[in-house]
């Protein structure tokens, strides 16, 4: 099979790989995929308090080269986006921007899945860190 | 040293020059029809592939007669299997295959279920050897073949073929091994291996694609088989067709030199092949071996280099070709049905990596090969969470994972 130029690119020359603190407050990690399936990405997202802006993202992924270079794209695309921001990005988006063939666009989807899985773990934390008091009541 | 470097010798093979030399004639001056009986043409053709019927039956302990050309061991396979159970119908419906069998096989069997056949599919023990008792067992007065590959194309596994034979004449059941990838490789003999039918093909030993035979037993048993395509009878009716002149006496030239070179060259492979599995267990951890290594081809190594998925692998080693047993560079997207069947979960089955060496491989080849690989899966290692987490000692196998 024969990859786009991106995505030999990001394969070649991953950004942003590595992992922070899990137990910070302000890093949401999130981690989908299995090792029987053959894929599996971690995701990490580290909001500025201050901002509510991203700063910092890594990844590390176990997968083929479509699945590295997804994610690497992803952290590329989630720093400086706020919270929200980082939500609306699309599976679809990443198949665009890496020319993703059919085959491949379930990595895609793992990418969308991993920023929507990191963010809720950051606004889950951030959630119990509040005072009980700001909750919103149900 | 060229790249980029073969060492997927499992999948083809080039044709090796001097093959290549013996078939050149047969396209242009010595074009005639082997079933011509009346002229010099065909009467020149003819001796040629006389001589690529010897040439066979000498590497595999058999008689010229017993060699039946088709286009390769797909249509061997096919016409073994589909040509007993068409003629001994009668006796019988049962097969019994093994579940790691080249899709040639397994695919025919499932064609024959489908018409009413009984199937079975011998498990394997973790080595990749049947269980010779299990064989025993699934043995019925209805079963009339026993279809088991002689080394499998994946993990180099050869199984106790004679033994297998041996069970199968005590019962008799006829025995049909698919030899493509021990034959020229080891030695092999259809006597002392108590085969009835067995499967070759040229381009796995350096001779061209689309040419292969089909050993057909003529005494003790005699075996027949129903043709499976009709037409002008040749091959003593069982295998219709005008010979493919030039391929087959490639084919048998190939066989040839594998007699000849095969102690020196057994040696060769299962040095270049025993250094390169050293070098990469003493500078990797946790890489795993498929299958045994006991009994196995000399050129095949198959192993799984825990948590880096194959094609990611393969991505990065771009001027070696290899092939790897991950799902992701399969067509049915599922890791390999061979190392499945082996118990292989298929975590690691997504990390294995098949190194096929070949005559025309050399020992810088395979330093280099080593030193790629070790390279790439650290790199990738570096970015696989899965390393990570084992590296922070957490058991994997326990983990809840958002996919399952
Ligand atoms: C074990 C085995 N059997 C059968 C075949 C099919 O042979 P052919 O390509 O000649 O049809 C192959 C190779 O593809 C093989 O490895």
């Amino acid at each position: 099979m024969a990859y786009s130029d991106k995505v030999l690119d990001h394969y070649s020359h991953p950004r942003n790989v590595g992992s922070m603190d899990k137990n910070d407050p302000n890093v949401g990690t999130g981690m989908v995929g299995a090792p029987e399936c053959g894929d599996v990405m971690k995701l990490q997202v580290k909001v500025d308090e201050a901002t509510g802006i991203i700063a910092d993202a890594k990844f590390k992924t176990f997968g083929c080269g479509s699945a590295i270079a997804s994610s690497s794209l992803a952290t590329e695309w989630l720093k400086g986006k706020t919270v929200d921001e980082a939500l609306a990005i699309k599976n679809t988006d990443i198949v665009n921007e890496l020319s993703l063939p059919p085959v491949k666009i379930h990595c895609s989807v793992l990418a969308e899945d991993a920023i929507k899985a990191a963010i809720g773990d950051y606004k889950k934390k951030q959630g119990a860190h509040k005072p009980a008091g700001e909750t919103v009541a149900s | 040293m060229k790249t980029p470097i073969y060492f997927d010798n499992h999948a083809t093979t080039p044709v090796d020059p001097r093959v290549l030399q013996a078939m050149l004639p047969y396209f242009t001056e010595k074009f005639g029809n082997a079933a011509s009986r009346n002229h010099s043409f065909g009467w020149e053709a003819e001796e040629a592939v006389d001589k690529a019927r010897k040439q066979i039956a000498d590497l595999i302990g058999a008689t010229a007669k017993e060699i039946i050309f088709t286009s390769g061991a797909t249509e061997s396979n096919n016409l073994a299997i589909k040509g007993v159970a068409e003629m001994y119908a009668e006796k019988g419906n049962h097969i019994i295959t093994a579940a790691t069998e080249h899709k040639a096989v397994l695919d025919t069997c499932k064609k024959l279920e489908k018409h009413g056949a009984k199937v079975t599919y011998l498990p394997m023990l973790s080595n990749g050897l049947i269980d010779l008792d299990v064989l025993r067992k699934a043995i019925t007065d209805k079963t009339i073949l026993i279809s088991i590959m002689y080394a499998n194309n994946e993990i180099g596994v050869i199984q106790n073929v004679a033994e297998i034979g041996k069970i199968a004449h005590e019962r008799g059941v006829l025995f049909h091994t698919d030899g493509v990838q021990a034959c020229g490789k080891v030695p092999v003999n259809v006597l002392r291996d108590n085969i009835d039918l067995m499967s070759i093909t040229a381009h796995k030993i350096y001779g061209p694609k689309g040419v292969g035979a089909l050993y057909v037993r003529r005494r003790n048993p005699r075996v027949q088989i129903t043709a499976q395509m009709d037409g002008g009878g040749h091959e003593r009716g069982m295998r219709s067709g005008t010979l493919n002149v030039p391929s087959i006496v490639g084919l048998g030239e190939a066989c040839a030199i594998c007699q000849a070179e095969m102690p020196e060259e057994s040696r060769r492979m299962s040095y270049l092949r025993d250094k390169l599995k050293a070098k990469l267990e003493s500078e990797l951890d946790e890489v795993f071996i498929n299958g045994t290594m006991e009994h196995r081809l000399p050129n095949n190594l198959n192993m799984s280099f825990a948590y880096v998925e194959g094609e990611s692998l393969l991505m990065g080693i771009n001027d070696i070709a290899v092939s790897s047993g991950s799902a992701c560079t399969s067509a049915t997207l599922e890791p390999s049905y061979v190392l499945k069947a082996l118990g292989v979960g298929d975590d690691l089955a997504h990390t294995s990596i098949r190194f096929g060496l070949g005559r025309f491989n050399t020992e810088e080849e395979v330093d280099y090969v080593a030193a790629r690989i070790i390279e790439v899966v650290r790199r990738l290692r570096e970015l696989s969470p899965l390393y990570e987490m084992a590296k922070e000692g957490v058991d994997l196998s326990t983990v809840q994972w958002a996919a399952e």
